[in-house]
């Protein structure tokens, strides 16, 4: 009985200690997180979709690197991101553009990349976001090829 | 023990420096914004208490992830399902929870801290983080404005492109710890 009440502290002092140490680290990364939903705010009321769509030029390549660039400078949520694309389309801007403007603002974080780095580690994040945005432009022109050959 | 102890909070402190001084840089431009377009800043502030808002069960549901994945989660399990002798399980698994997994990347930092520590491998938490952008509550809004096909095809090369990424991190990883390693 003694061991069995014994066992039960011990427990419950661990499910105590798991968590602490889960506030704990979670703490250290606060400040951290609340900069970036600070940069979020600054970012909602400077960058329009008005302002995204003025930057395409027409240029089929140059226009699906843009659409990558300016996806990974972006933030918020992808909602966002595929209502500006439906606009950026009726526009007559290139799917392919579109597309890698989609996939980079998603997988892609410039604004995040402090918090990234911080957490994470400098190397990881770069390396990361540096091939997301690359992978933003290749995701992009495989799956318009791809749709072009389905019909 | 006693050594790790020290390098942790030594860690910890280095993290909660850097913290501060990025949250002290961002209020800075704020503060220095606000003098010249104080409207926009007011609401910019206003979209900010949004975001945080919005966020706050997110942030909850990670906590009590991360605190439920310390106790449950010992460093020998999380090495035998997404360390390195995972295998095919361990990318599908990064794949599938990177998918489930909702609300803004940078909440989900932490915990993936905390299972990399713990020996998840550095290209899982890559596939991981890639896996996010494919959003299954948002797919029915996506494919009314680009259509089924659209969606389908980009989903399924966004996933293979999430394996290729977490690939080529596991491999600049190897390379880095060997370098370190001859060094």
């Amino acid at each position: 009985m003694d061991k069995n009440k014994r066992s039960i502290m011990t427990k419950k002092e661990s499910i105590i200690a798991s968590f602490n140490k889960a506030l704990k680290n979670f703490g250290v990364t606060l400040p951290i997180l609340l900069g970036v939903v600070l940069l979020l705010g600054l970012f909602k009321i400077y960058v329009s979709s008005e302002l995204i769509s003025s930057v395409f030029t027409g240029e089929l390549l140059g226009d699906t690197a843009l659409g990558s660039m300016i996806g990974s400078i972006s933030a918020g949520n992808p909602i966002t991101s595929y209502i500006i694309g439906g606009e950026l389309l009726k526009e007559g801007v290139s799917l392919f553009a579109v597309t890698a403007f989609i996939a980079a603002w998603v997988t892609v974080g410039v604004i995040q990349l402090p918090a990234e780095a911080a957490i994470l580690g400098i190397r990881f994040a770069l390396t990361r976001n540096a091939l997301s945005f690359i992978f933003a432009i290749l995701v992009s022109i495989a799956t318009v090829v791809t749709l072009g050959v389905i019909g | 023990m006693k050594s790790n102890k020290k390098e942790q909070t030594k860690k910890r402190n280095k993290n909660l420096y850097y913290g501060f001084s990025f949250l002290g840089v961002v209020i800075v431009l704020h503060v220095v914004l606000f003098f010249f377009d104080p409207e926009n800043i007011c609401g910019s502030l206003h979209a900010s208490l949004q975001i945080i808002i919005q966020v706050i069960p997110v942030l909850i549901l990670v906590i009590l992830i991360m605190g439920i994945a310390n106790y449950f989660l010992k460093p020998k399990f999380v090495s035998k399902h997404l360390g390195a002798e995972s295998g095919v399980k361990g990318w599908l698994l990064a794949i599938f929870i990177g998918i489930l997994s909702h609300g803004p990347i940078y909440v989900w930092y932490p915990l993936l801290k905390d299972l990399n520590d713990q020996g998840m491998r550095t290209g899982l938490v890559a596939v991981f983080l890639y896996n996010r952008a494919i959003k299954i509550p948002l797919l029915p809004i996506m494919i009314f404005y680009f259509g089924i096909s659209f969606v389908a095809i980009l989903a399924i090369y966004m996933i293979i492109a999430s394996v290729l990424e977490g690939i080529i991190m596991g491999i600049i990883e190897h390379k880095t710890r060997v370098r370190r390693k001859d060094a």
